[in-house]
């Protein structure tokens, strides 16, 4: 098996300020990894990078496009980045309003991402975002509301819907759980696991909440002031942790 | 099917002054398919934490433990991965899920995961659960709100539901009544015949002495504890 993603020397510099240093890893098809440390870790800032939403000093991100070549993507246009955010990959905020078109209705920012690679006929797109919608378990009856009318939980299920209908082969996801209540993050949870499975995605998942990462990512990095000091399988790096830092981090973590 | 070579273990706690506590040293065990063997020793010996390296839940720090060829102490996460979906099961004491999901799916997701139709996997996890007799209008609720024992037993439908060339089992008879007992040591004895190899941890002597073909002490293996 072949990586989707094969990330080189990945480096990021605010000023003199390091962002994120010398990141490599490889992602395998249907791998979920997670990236866990504090604010300021420069997890995000490295999700960024990935993602094409900022440009890094140093490095490669390399994609398998779907002839099987691999590409860097740091370095290809920006119409041709722009392409493969629209298809291959999705990006799900943790504020989906930064995700979502908050003026258009639920069925039209689902319907929104399949025109946007085509998709034409109103039936047949009407029909997909229904279906869709129903995935996420969001109500038929709710299609022509906006998002503005839905709560956050509901809004964050749609950006996904909105982010999955296009059939994508990388999800980024910041924090997607971040700012909801616990209850609503189970549910989403259980969600985004089960399309992870059924659509045999791989994704990248930055949070700093170690209970998200255990039951979603398969292996986890974890960071600190720019620099990756641990990676390992999820459950290991948990249960064992080797580094300072993580152990701090994972005996940090208030039992219930 | 199972060979563990001069593998060792410690723990540093960076956080309470770098204290560096080595608790496993030159560890060897052979296991052969067909064959269960019993992991005995002290309270704090080291038998969990020896089941947990060679489920890759622990790092070693030296040392081998191949498993039907895979190397745990230096395999990649997904090479583990594939290893504890396709070979390796693991019945602990705790059952951990995602909320929400109902006991059948539980049971049958190990099924799901190598390939099994539904409909086949749903089959077998009604029929683990009504051996060990959950009762059947709790298939459909989450184990979550369950007592522990009844946890305890959907763990045990959900780790014997894939016949697992080789299984790691952390006391699977404790706190079992009769009749759940005596479903459970049928089922390892099934797997044994089936040629699992099996390591078990087995506080309830009789049960051990019933399933069990030989016993290896670790405390021959913890540094400072050595008889």
């Amino acid at each position: 098996m072949t990586p989707l993603l094969k990330v080189e020397n990945i480096s990021k510099f605010y000023g003199r300020r390091i962002g994120c240093k010398d990141v490599n890893f490889d992602l395998y098809p249907g791998e979920v990894m997670g990236i866990v440390g504090e604010s300021g870790s420069g997890k995000s800032t490295l999700l960024n990078c990935l993602a094409g939403h900022l440009d890094p000093d140093t490095g490669e991100v390399l994609f398998e496009m779907r002839d099987g070549a691999l590409r860097d993507t740091v370095t290809m246009s920006e119409p041709e980045r722009r392409m493969l955010s629209r298809t291959d990959w999705a990006f799900v905020h943790q504020h989906a309003r930064d995700g979502l078109r908050m003026n258009v209705s639920a069925g039209g920012n689902v319907g929104e991402r399949l025109m946007a690679v085509g998709a034409r006929h109103y039936g047949n797109i009407r029909e997909e975002a229904v279906d869709w919608l129903g995935r996420v378990e969001i109500s038929e009856t709710r299609v022509d509301d906006r998002p503005t009318q839905f709560s956050g939980g509901m809004q964050q299920r749609l950006q996904i819907a909105r982010n999955l209908v296009t059939g994508p082969r990388l999800v980024f996801m910041d924090e997607p759980t971040g700012g909801l209540d616990v209850s609503v993050q189970a549910r989403l949870l259980d969600l985004l696991r089960g399309l992870v499975r059924e659509m045999g995605l791989s994704a990248i998942i930055v949070t700093h909440d170690l209970a998200v990462v255990r039951l979603l990512a398969d292996r986890l990095m974890v960071m600190k002031d720019g620099y990756v000091v641990e990676t390992g399988l999820t459950d290991q790096v948990l249960d064992d942790p080797q580094h300072a830092y993580t152990q701090l981090l994972v005996s940090s973590v208030l039992q219930v | 099917m199972i060979e563990i070579k001069n593998l060792s273990k410690t723990f540093t706690l960076h956080n309470q002054g770098g204290v560096v506590i080595p608790v496993m040293d030159a560890a060897e065990l052979s296991v052969a398919r067909g064959e269960c063997v019993a992991l005995t020793g002290a309270s704090g010996a080291g038998k969990s934490t020896l089941m947990r390296m060679i489920y890759g839940n622990y790092l070693a720090a030296g040392g081998s433990i191949i498993v039907d060829g895979v190397d745990v102490v230096t395999a990649e996460p997904r090479e583990i991965l594939a290893l504890r979906r396709d070979v390796l099961g693991y019945v602990s004491q705790f059952l951990r899920v995602v909320p929400r999901v109902p006991t059948l799916d539980v049971v049958a997701e190990p099924l799901l995961a190598v390939g099994v139709e539904t409909e086949a996997a749903r089959d077998r996890a009604r029929n683990l659960l009504a051996r060990l007799n959950i009762p059947e209008r709790l298939w459909s609720l989450s184990p979550t709100s369950f007592s522990g024992g009844e946890q305890q037993r959907v763990n045990i439908a959900r780790g014997f539901a894939h016949t697992y060339p080789a299984m790691l089992l952390d006391e699977p008879t404790a706190s079992l009544d009769a009749a759940n007992r005596e479903t459970v040591l049928s089922l390892i004895e099934e797997a044994k015949a089936r040629g699992s190899a099996i390591i078990g941890i087995f506080h309830d002597e009789a049960a051990r002495d019933r399933v069990c073909d030989r016993e290896i002490d670790v405390s021959v293996f913890t540094p400072g504890m050595a008889a």
